[in-house]
């Protein structure tokens, strides 16, 4: 009965703590810069919206096995193009870093979930033109 | 010579169009990896460089892999990155000379891949050797496992890399045979170069198809490969060694 009573104590006391932090820690909503180009009239991206959003990872980190151990290579998840459609200077012609702020496209929201993002150590986060049309279908102006 | 060169591709590939049976041409259509599909072990990617025509000074190849992998960090001259490296041989009783280009030697029994302990080392089913970065976790055994010396580890953050050549801190890289390039239909980077330059001392093709340009030059000329005694069967062969 004792062990029951100092569960109950817990359980209040967590809820006390979760309820003063949620109200204390207001993160801003994320600005998410707007990508380049729509995918389609209907489609903003090459899926919709929601299942980007809450996919894109699952996406990336299956087909990257498909093109580095398989060669596949006609792959629309592909992160070059991601980075190329999403990824926008500022007025002065500069593209955001992605290691500091939050005005990277990848950023903006991985910061906002407080979600590290490990694809950059190795991938670049900035766009590169001139080599769009070597990476598979990538929608170019 | 340079516009010649140029045109020598296209213009075997007119004569095939011409002389060979439609058939024929449908198939070695279909010997060209189609990137929708994954690569299959019916192709064996394989080059061949002529030691004879590789000329001493000439740094073309090496120019090229640089550039196109983007190899440029400021680093110490030790820990710098060399995916392809000019190497001069001599012969102790002759004292013959000859200078090539070593790099990954994409063999069919690769040492790096055997030693790998995640499986980040691995060998393509159309036998190009690479480091898959995702799972690499740069303990470097597959460098001390090289005969060749072709491995490098990143040392230092890296930052601007050419977005179809990611690399990173804390993973060993070696030559892909530039494996976007290829899979797209182009040339290597190096062969490229060395074709420009008009030098013409590295061909490369699927050693597979007994069609292919380097197939029909393995048949008539003797070649030879580094460490025969390793019994590694490399994808990279020597002419005039």
């Amino acid at each position: 009965m004792k062990i029951l009573k100092n569960l109950r104590k817990l359980g209040f006391g967590l809820l006390l703590v979760t309820t003063v932090v949620g109200a204390s820690g207001e993160v801003p909503m994320p600005e998410i810069p707007k990508a380049k180009q729509n995918f389609s009239a209907e489609q903003s991206c090459i899926e919709p919206t929601d299942i980007m959003r809450r996919q894109h990872g699952t996406f990336l980190k299956h087909y990257r096995n498909d093109t580095t151990r398989r060669g596949i290579r006609a792959i629309q998840y592909n992160l070059v193009a991601c980075i190329n459609c999403h990824v926008t200077a500022d007025e002065s012609g500069n593209y955001p870093n992605v290691h500091k702020g939050s005005e990277h496209f990848c950023r903006s929201c991985h910061s906002y979930a407080a979600v590290n993002v490990d694809c950059f150590q190795c991938h670049t986060s900035q766009p590169q033109e001139s080599f769009s049309s070597d990476m598979g279908p990538v929608q170019s102006d | 010579m340079n516009i010649s060169t140029q045109n020598r591709r296209d213009f075997l590939k007119k004569s095939a169009i011409v002389t060979i049976a439609p058939g024929v041409l449908l198939y070695s259509i279909a010997q060209a990896h189609n990137a929708e599909r994954p690569v299959t072990s019916a192709t064996r990617w394989g080059m061949l460089i002529d030691t004879n025509k590789c000329v001493d000074d000439c740094t073309a190849c090496l120019n090229a892999c640089t550039e196109e992998h983007g190899l440029t960090e400021n680093v110490p001259a030790e820990v710098k990155p060399v995916w392809i490296r000019k190497v001069t041989l001599r012969d102790r009783q002759t004292g013959k000379e000859s200078s090539l280009p070593v790099m990954c030697q994409h063999c069919e029994n690769p040492p790096c891949v055997d030693v790998c302990p995640t499986g980040a080392s691995f060998k393509r089913d159309d036998g190009i050797v690479l480091v898959d970065r995702h799972t690499c976790i740069g303990c470097r055994y597959c460098m001390m496992a090289c005969p060749y010396k072709a491995r490098s580890f990143v040392h230092e953050v890296l930052e601007n890399q050419k977005p179809h050549s990611p690399r990173g801190k804390g993973t060993v890289e070696s030559c892909n045979f530039c494996v976007y390039r290829i899979d797209t239909g182009k040339d290597p980077a190096c062969v490229e170069a060395c074709e420009a330059k008009g030098h013409q001392a590295m061909i490369y093709g699927d050693m597979n198809d007994p069609d292919s340009e380097i197939s029909k030059k393995l048949k008539e000329m003797s070649s030879s490969v580094l460490r025969p005694d390793l019994k590694l069967n490399p994808g990279i062969r020597y002419q005039g060694l």
